[in-house]
């Protein structure tokens, strides 16, 4: 899983270090239940890359982020990355029973996240600290989770469909919260239907690897 | 962080910590309650058979909480995010057997007094049936863990793990209520070893079914 030119590097740290990708797909083929979903997707993301992944549904955006996230394995080819990944999906990972505060405390205090109020103050989740996570609307929770994702403090983030459910105003924070991470060295792949408003934005169509309607053996 | 873990879970399944975790207790205890209803208020009949109705009872009560064991925190992509921050699979399912057993175990011994004061059990007997959940309820809960990661991801998982926990947890059953009609401690000791072997395994078996479920 590791990125084969970090031993690299260090057996030639002299020379000028290589190149060496954040995040990085080669040859990539993945299925979902017995159907191929897209191959030969390569794709490399250097430190301060944003990358925006779009499709049509169901053409595998969400499965390309969970491999690249390593948590299911590819059918073929190999993903890698350097550093910590941190994942945003439609699930928020918080425990839906206790206060919004508390859910988030876990993971905070599980990351060791530093400066949490000024990150609640601009997700605007002050206020919603003593609400019950279930209590929580759709656009409240995604904002929740982007807590929680840049509690972790994760150099990659993986974002699958992270505009969906919020308001004018909160997308135009979450592309600034992209931009801002991407300026200080981070990478972001961003799964999403909606244009993003991003400086050096890389783009990837998952319909140019699409597989054609074929059962695997 | 496996404290913290730990800690998380418990809040989850803790008897009384909300979502219906002390269940398992009371229809422990209504069970025991509902035996001298059924059979008529015979001491020397409730005597002689109770134990093995604090057995059945217990037995019963370690499938109730199993629905939602596993599956909930799967739908909740609480597992995915602990597996992107470098915890494995087995060692999530290990933390969650400790909890599981922590939240039903010893609130089950517990409630084995009110359940032997009704039933009428005599004081070898309740002696026995004490230390025989002691040493089985690690397996039951070991079971349960490695039951409710398998059919997390099928639709009706909560009643089909019931059905799967009766046959898988006999062995458990037989030494441990047979240990009563004999009235000796011997085959407590098997109770204990199954349970053992069983929560040696049950980690790996369960981590290897959510990664499965993926």
């Amino acid at each position: 899983m590791c990125c084969p030119c970090s031993r690299f590097s260090l057996t030639q740290h002299s020379m000028q270090v290589p190149e060496c990708p954040a995040l990085f797909a080669r040859d990539l083929a993945c299925r979902r239940g017995d159907r191929l979903l897209f191959r030969r997707l390569t794709l490399e993301l250097a430190a301060g890359d944003a990358c925006h992944l779009t499709g049509a549904n169901g053409i595998g955006k969400t499965t390309l982020i969970r491999t690249m996230a390593g948590l299911t394995d590819p059918y073929a080819g190999e993903v890698g990355h350097t550093g910590t990944i941190a994942l945003l999906d439609e699930r928020t990972g918080l425990d839906p029973e206790l206060p919004l505060g508390r859910a988030l405390d876990f993971w905070f205090a599980l990351d060791g996240a530093q400066e949490t109020n000024a990150l609640l103050e601009r997700l605007r989740l002050r206020d919603l600290a003593q609400v019950p996570v279930r209590y929580l609307s759709t656009g409240q929770k995604k904002r929740a989770a982007l807590a929680r994702l840049i509690g972790q403090g994760a150099n990659i983030w993986l974002l699958d469909e992270p505009l969906s459910g919020l308001d004018t105003a909160s997308q135009a924070l979450v592309s600034e919260l992209v931009a801002q991470h991407c300026g200080q060295g981070g990478t972001a792949l961003i799964a999403s239907h909606q244009p993003l408003d991003l400086p050096r934005l890389k783009s990837v169509a998952l319909e140019e690897y699409a597989a054609p309607l074929e059962q695997l053996p | 962080m496996m404290g913290r873990l730990l800690k998380r879970d418990l809040a989850q399944f803790f008897p009384f910590a909300g979502g219906g975790a002390g269940l398992p207790v009371l229809f422990f205890v209504a069970v025991a309650m509902l035996y001298p209803f059924a059979v008529g208020p015979d001491a020397d009949t409730l005597s002689r058979t109770g134990g093995g109705v604090v057995w059945i009872a217990a037995l019963l009560a370690a499938i109730l909480p199993l629905d939602r064991l596993v599956a909930r925190d799967i739908e909740l992509g609480h597992f995915d995010q602990l597996r992107l921050r470098g915890v494995s699979e087995e060692a999530m399912m290990a933390v969650r057997m400790a909890a599981h057993w922590i939240s039903f175990g010893p609130p089950l011994i517990i409630a084995a007094f009110p359940a032997a004061a009704l039933l009428q059990l005599d004081g070898p007997t309740l002696h026995l049936v004490l230390i025989g959940l002691l040493a089985g309820t690690p397996g039951l809960a070991a079971i349960g863990l490695m039951i409710a990661a398998l059919t997390a991801s099928l639709r009706a998982g909560a009643a089909l793990s019931g059905l799967m926990l009766i046959p898988l947890a006999l062995p458990i059953l037989i030494f441990g209520a047979g240990a009563l009609a004999r009235q000796d401690q011997a085959s407590i000791g098997f109770v204990a070893a199954i349970s053992l072997g069983l929560i040696a395994m049950a980690p790996f078996a369960a981590g290897a079914a959510v990664r499965a479920a993926r």
